[in-house]
């Protein structure tokens, strides 16, 4: 018996009773589409916290310095000045550390002609860029020579430059920053959200010195808020942040006994914790999928047993004139299998079209792709065999003169 | 020569299912049938006479003795060498037709074509001659369960001989139909004897159907307590 006349007997079969084959097909349906559906979202939830961690820069610590107290009032981190550019170029000088890029941030209002925006300021030297991972778009860095002179120019976010400038190319605009004219140098390239949310294309950076000694007079001279050291490798974070520690209580001069002047946070941890959650609720995701394409299997089983039993006389019949046990056997594997693998095709189709509509409802990122939906068909072909095989072996394993007998 | 076509020595067959001490269905039954013979086997119910023609159709095995089909012993054969010899060698007609509902009548007469691995052009056109032979020409095309039951077991008959078969078992092919049917499906079988050289076996329990065979085997108790030519009083 030829195999295409087994395919088609087998669709002919499943024609012939077309309700039941469509509400098996449907829990096919469901299974497929729930998995590719869920593992759409969940692969869209992935990639967005990937980006939001991979946007903050790659192998970094932050160190911000210690807090102050005012009598019995202690303030937050940062407060103290207690790190200094001296500090940042000992750090850079470290073997385990590719660049530090020392940062004094403020607030401030920026201007351009008729606009106006309040905005982040940051005081940064070169290695900002580089170490952020945050390249300049259009224009120029800021470069040593801007640190040596306290230059006054300026690189803005792409907020900042849809906030100030209509249509007009602002490289090389003059803007006021706290009144004071600045050049533009640059644009920076659009980073989107931190992850926390914030907007990190809302800020305009400025030589370090500039901010230091120009734009948020400094009582200590020289001092910086926090800084962002890159280590030369995700390895050597954990050892970059000993050596850091080790070095800043040195230059700072603390006791054995006493509590750090500083704080070394590492930012890769952040990082893997992020990815991890969202590893897992994809991972919950495709769990909750592969359970739907289960139980679809399973109404699979339990329609093919029925059918088994309602057509036992036919299976007399087909054996009387000539079927052998593999010509059975093939004739309702076949018929699991189509079922499969025309509701797992239909199952891709909405599962695809609702993880859509759901990412446009939502406004969530959603991400499809043909690993996803191969697996999401192999396993439907796989569940139909798995679950056509008892059936059919059954079928097949009836011997004539009963089948025949079957009312 | 090999052997007769058909040779059973002590056949015996006792179901499992049933109470102990229960009677065989057939016991110790030692017969031969011979190329273009037409054989009914007669009997009253519990016989034996069906269980005789599910052992020699293959679709049942005995539990004892010994069935040589063209000399060669058929317990020494596999699930799908019987199989093959069901689709090759026999053709069934059956009470109940056993024709399937939701294919059309040529599509049945084609299925044992189908098993025995014959392209869909030649099935076909195969299906449609035979369905001419039974004189059904015009309804190659219908649902079984359109056609009269006369109709429906001259389409089984056409299934039966899809595949050229040397021996036809009838099961009471006449058991579901009125007397003038019944004439025309036993003349039918008469005319496949004659002229194609077929050779019939026919279980029945009516006499007027028994009286179109040559030869007669009657059952009783599951053992033959009669063979001989068909007559009116042997029959009777």
């Amino acid at each position: 018996m030829n195999l295409l006349a087994v395919v088609f007997e087998a669709w002919r079969s499943l024609g012939a009773n077309k309700l039941r084959t469509a509400l098996t097909m449907l829990g096919m349906i469901i299974g497929v589409a729930a998995v590719v559906l869920m593992l759409a979202v969940g692969t869209g939830a992935q990639n967005q916290v990937n980006r939001a961690v991979s946007s903050m820069g790659s192998n970094l610590l932050v160190i911000l310095s210690g807090s102050t107290s005012s009598g019995t009032l202690r303030f937050g981190s940062g407060n103290a000045p207690t790190l200094t550019t001296g500090d940042a170029e000992a750090i850079g000088r470290l073997a385990n550390v590719q660049a530090v890029a020392p940062t004094f941030p403020g607030g401030a209002q920026v201007a351009y002609g008729i606009n106006n925006w309040g905005t982040q300021v940051l005081g940064v030297t070169p290695e900002y860029t580089t170490v952020r991972d945050w390249p300049v778009e259009s224009g120029d860095a800021i470069s040593e020579t801007d640190i040596r002179s306290s230059t006054r120019v300026a690189l803005l976010g792409s907020t900042v430059v849809e906030k100030l400038f209509d249509t007009e190319d602002p490289v090389g605009k003059t803007i006021r920053i706290r009144g004071q004219p600045f050049q533009v140098l640059g644009v920076l390239k659009k980073k989107g959200q931190s992850l926390d949310g914030r907007d990190q294309d809302d800020s305009v950076l400025v030589p370090i010195t500039t901010a230091q000694s120009k734009l948020f007079g400094n009582r200590f001279p020289g001092t910086v808020r926090f800084m962002f050291v890159q280590a030369v490798s995700q390895e050597a974070t954990s050892a970059a942040e000993q050596d850091i520690t080790l070095l800043l209580r040195q230059r700072h001069r603390i006791q054995p006994d006493a509590e750090d002047d500083f704080t070394v946070r590492n930012l890769t941890q952040v990082a893997e914790a992020a990815s991890a959650t969202a590893r897992i609720l994809s991972l919950m995701l495709g769990a909750i999928g592969s359970i739907s394409l289960v139980v679809g299997g399973i109404g699979i089983m339990n329609i093919m047993l029925v059918s088994v039993t309602e057509r036992t006389r036919e299976i007399g019949i087909r054996m009387a004139i000539g079927a052998r046990q593999r010509d059975v056997l093939l004739q309702f594997l076949l018929e699991a299998l189509m079922i499969c693998i025309v509701g797992g095709l239909i199952g891709i189709a909405i599962g695809v079209g609702g993880a859509y509509a759901v990412g446009q409802a939502m406004k969530i990122e959603v991400a499809f792709s043909a690993y996803v939906m191969l697996v999401a068909f192999g396993v439907s072909a796989v569940t139909g065999i798995f679950f056509g095989f008892w059936p059919a072996r059954r079928a097949a394993a009836l011997r004539p003169v009963e089948a025949l007998r079957h009312e | 020569m090999a052997g007769r076509f058909i040779e059973v020595e002590r056949l015996g067959k006792q179901y499992e299912s049933v109470a102990p001490g229960t009677p065989p269905a057939l016991d110790a039954v030692t017969l031969a049938i011979d190329q273009g013979e037409f054989v009914a086997v007669m009997g009253p119910s519990g016989s034996g006479k069906s269980t005789f023609m599910n052992v020699i159709g293959l679709l049942d095995a005995p539990t004892s003795g010994a069935y040589r089909l063209e000399g060669q012993d058929v317990a020494g054969l596999t699930t799908d060498q019987a199989a093959h010899v069901r689709n090759r060698v026999f053709g069934f007609v059956f009470q109940g037709f056993n024709l399937l509902k939701r294919i059309s009548a040529s599509e049945n007469v084609a299925l044992p074509m189908v098993y025995a691995g014959l392209g869909r052009g030649e099935r076909r056109r195969r299906a449609v001659a035979l369905l001419e032979q039974v004189g059904l020409a015009r309804y190659a095309d219908a649902q079984p369960n359109r056609l009269s039951g006369g109709q429906q077991q001259r389409v089984a008959i056409a299934r039966a001989l899809a595949n050229h078969p040397r021996l036809i078992l009838a099961d009471e092919p006449t058991g579901n139909l009125d007397t003038a049917t019944s004439e025309e499906i036993m003349g039918l079988l008469t005319v496949l004897n004659r002229e194609s050289g077929v050779t019939i076996l026919l279980v029945t329990h009516e006499h007027d159907i028994a009286q179109h065979a040559k030869r007669l085997i009657r059952f009783k108790d599951g053992h033959v307590v009669h063979d001989g030519p068909v007559t009116r009083e042997a029959a009777a």
